[in-house]
């Protein structure tokens, strides 16, 4: 690009893990599983890491937390009462001492009550106290998305409410190998993170996770497979959609896509998106959450901005609609991989 | 150790705690009133449905910085009592209903059932005038039914069909009655109160002056009770006198957390501080309507705010999800059921006092049972709601719009002129 934001941190120095020679152990596991890994490494690691949030003594009810109360014992893994303000401004407060707060918000519909702790406490720590301080320590992880029968509040993406604040890092992992990874980052990053956790994605992801403590840079995007003709970029859940929609059209279309995981939404990799499309000239931006202000204009806002001249046709998103997120419309209001294969076609034609 | 003037309701898991459950003043008065409830006068036309008897209500209610308190007895015709029994047990029912089609996979999502707390809002409703305004939680299936809905529209909503009560827009944990002055139905725990405080204000800044006020009360459990947004509206309904009524339900677990393990302080209510509180047993009907009477009178003449505790039980766990045993055992849940259940306490009160027979009252079940089964048949003739309802009442424009489609710019439609999925 032309000089273009350059937005990354420190973090984003730490190399890619090399799955397949560096880390030979590996054990099959599903994303809550991969988390509980990466939780358990925290843990051990750092005596000051605590892990607290509403029901995750037992374990949690997505059973992230599970065996952590027993191993590490109830003063570092406690459950609080129903109070999301509380649970937030308390990380705050332990991670500005020193300590690595882990905090759990049981839900991302619930995050609402928080934000206030969120956005104008934990993001302008640093900022507001010319370095004095800062609440680096804090991690706040929740799971987000749709999950079938979720309804209104049990389906909600925030990303791009939190991504709108300068000061924060809002991560979004796409299975159970880059959760542990992008996790164990976010909880040792010296900023501030929100993890979302796609929940559909608990049970029903499975990969071959390294047993060790690796990381995964933040602030990085990954391609996940190299293509021609068209960029696609998503984050979290919607990357198995976006897989599906790929495959088909390479299948029945012979168009030949470049699958980018954006994995960190703030900061994101700019210039991984900006060399695609420099390559390609087209872009299709998906995600779950609804199109007006979601993420999505974010990239598409930069994109035209630094690739003007690159674009061979209008960059397309494909997100949820505009309406409150519904119950039993659940499955017309998603951006599936139908819709998606639609606009990636529509702009190949486009630019014939 | 629990002293005699303030009993504490405590459920713990073990069934030693279990007896100690029973061994405090509410539940040991309970019994004892179950079993000597005698009617003052007994008419010997016994089937007259004018007869009315008294019963008597001492140690249901506890006072916080009050000094006057309800009566200890309450007189009610055996035709009022008849219909708190036949309401109660159609909740019953219904909420037995939904667990066995909701395993069935007729209802998805979110069910939060509401048996064993019948009492609590058959006695708010009976106190409360048809324009008092309630608001609640997601645990709100009956007290829907008791604010204008039918089963039909209820079980419709969870099945997801056009019969339902919103339409089947929100599902269980949004069901809203405008008639019925019913607010719903609320996801976000506690978020419920600030609503019914501002409802309480509007009923306040509408009402003539000098005559009382319609009520609003807020019912939400013993897990939000500690939620901040409840602390700011009492120091609101407190500092501008509104009618309003904060109610606990107090069913000793949030979620499948105990009272003692998420609640510093689980007097809930005493936790208004200066506003003053009642603690009702919640699980005798006529307790709850005679304290309510006497809550609703306190708060529609202008004397502020009042925190009511009602001491309940749910037997199905938080929601369908979650068994309900895993931080309870279930001599506990039994014990409850044998001891304490508001169906069992009412039907022996009508035996008792001459106003039924154990057999009139299992035909009445029986009825019952059948009416419920006959209003889900119902329910199940009617259609999914069509895919446009998606898209609608999102603004107030596309309700005026009557069903041509034209939505605001910014609600983007799919446009299939434009797809390749369309046949050629």
């Amino acid at each position: 690009g032309d000089g273009g934001p350059s937005t990354l941190t420190s973090w984003s120095s730490i190399p890619e893990p090399n799955y397949d020679d560096d880390y030979k152990n590996k054990t099959k596991m599903n994303l809550f599983t991969a988390i509980n890994s990466a939780m358990q490494t925290a843990l051990e690691t750092d005596p000051s890491t605590i892990v607290f949030g509403e029901d995750v003594g037992f374990g949690g009810v997505f059973r992230c937390s599970t065996g952590l109360r027993d191993q590490f014992g109830q003063d570092r893994v406690f459950n609080t009462p129903l109070s999301e303000t509380g649970i937030a401004g308390f990380a705050i407060g332990y991670a500005a001492q020193g300590g690595t707060a882990v905090a759990e918000i049981q839900f991302a519909d619930y995050i609402f009550p928080a934000l206030d702790q969120i956005m104008n406490e934990m993001a302008k720590f640093r900022y507001r106290s010319g370095n004095q301080w800062h609440c680096g320590g804090v991690t706040v992880r929740t799971p987000c998305g749709a999950v079938g029968h979720g309804g209104h509040y049990h389906s909600q993406s925030p990303e791009a409410y939190l991504a709108h604040t300068p000061g924060l890092v809002v991560v979004i992992p796409r299975g159970p190998r880059t959760a542990k990874g992008l996790l164990l980052s976010s909880i040792r990053s010296k900023d501030p993170v929100i993890f979302m956790e796609p929940k559909a994605l608990y049970r029903a992801a499975v990969e071959d996770v390294p047993d060790d403590d690796y990381m995964i840079p933040l602030g990085k995007a990954e391609i996940m497979c190299s293509g021609t003709d068209c960029t696609v970029v998503g984050w979290g859940g919607q990357l198995r959609v976006l897989e599906k929609a790929c495959d088909m059209a390479l299948a029945e279309h012979g168009i030949s896509c470049e699958l980018i995981d954006l994995r960190t939404i703030l900061p994101w990799d700019v210039d991984c998106v900006l060399g695609s499309v420099a390559k390609t000239g087209k872009l299709v931006v998906s995600h779950e959450a609804p199109i007006t202000c979601g993420f999505g204009a974010e990239v598409v806002a930069t994109v035209q901005e630094h690739s003007f001249l690159s674009l061979e046709a209008p960059i397309q998103r494909v997100c949820g609609y505009d309406t409150p997120f519904p119950l039993v419309f659940e499955k017309y209001y998603i951006p599936d991989e139908l819709k998606n294969l639609d606009a990636i076609k529509r702009i190949v034609d486009y630019a014939k | 150790q629990p002293s005699s003037r303030e009993p504490t309701i405590r459920a713990h898991n073990s069934t030693k705690q279990a007896e100690m459950f029973a061994a405090t003043a509410l539940a040991r008065t309970a019994a004892r009133r179950a079993a000597t409830a005698t009617p003052a006068r007994l008419g010997a036309l016994r089937a007259m449905s004018s007869e009315t008897a008294t019963f008597d209500l001492t140690g249901s209610f506890e006072m916080y910085k009050l000094d006057t308190a309800p009566e200890n007895s309450i007189e009610m015709s055996k035709e009022e009592l008849m219909q708190h029994f036949e309401m109660m047990y159609t909740m019953r029912r219904m909420e037995i209903t939904c667990d066995n089609e909701y395993k069935a996979k007729n209802i998805r999502g979110f069910c939060h059932l509401y048996d064993g707390q019948e009492a609590v809002a058959t006695g708010i409703n009976a106190a409360f005038d048809p324009a008092d305004d309630w608001i609640t939680s997601y645990r709100c299936h009956c007290i829907a039914l008791l604010r204008g809905g039918t089963v039909k529209e209820i079980v419709g909503e969870l099945f997801g069909l056009t019969c339902g009560m919103s339409q089947a827009k929100g599902g269980s944990m949004h069901f809203y009655n405008k008639a019925g002055h019913f607010w719903g139905g609320a996801g976000i725990v506690g978020a419920q109160v600030p609503l019914g405080t501002g409802l309480a204000f509007a009923n306040k800044y509408n009402a003539k002056p000098g005559e009382p006020m319609n009520v609003a009360i807020a019912c939400y459990g013993d897990g939000a009770a500690n939620q901040g947004q409840i602390w700011e509206s009492a120091n609101m309904a407190s500092l501008w006198k509104l009618p309003m009524i904060f109610c606990i339900e107090n069913n000793q677990y949030g979620m499948g957390t105990s009272i003692d393990r998420h609640s510093s302080h689980s007097d809930y209510y005493k936790m208004g501080n200066h506003i003053p509180g009642i603690r009702i047993d919640g699980m005798n009907v006529l307790a709850v309507k005679k304290g309510m009477e006497f809550v609703r009178e306190f708060t529609s003449t202008g004397n502020g705010p009042m925190y009511v505790e009602m001491m309940t039980y749910r037997y199905h766990g938080h929601s369908m999800s979650d068994p309900g045993t895993t931080y309870r055992n279930r001599e506990e849940i039994a014990f409850t059921r044998s001891t304490r259940d508001p169906l069992e306490f009412v039907k022996k009160t009508m035996i008792d006092a001459g106003f039924s027979t154990a057999e009139e009252l299992k035909d009445i079940e029986k009825r019952i049972r059948k009416e419920v089964q006959k209003e889900v048949m119902a329910a199940k003739e009617f259609p999914k709601p069509s895919l446009d309802s998606l898209f609608t009442h999102v603004y107030a424009a596309d309700v005026e719009t009557k069903g041509n489609q034209e939505y605001p710019d910014h609600i983007r439609m799919p446009d299939f002129s434009k797809s390749f999925w369309k046949s050629a």
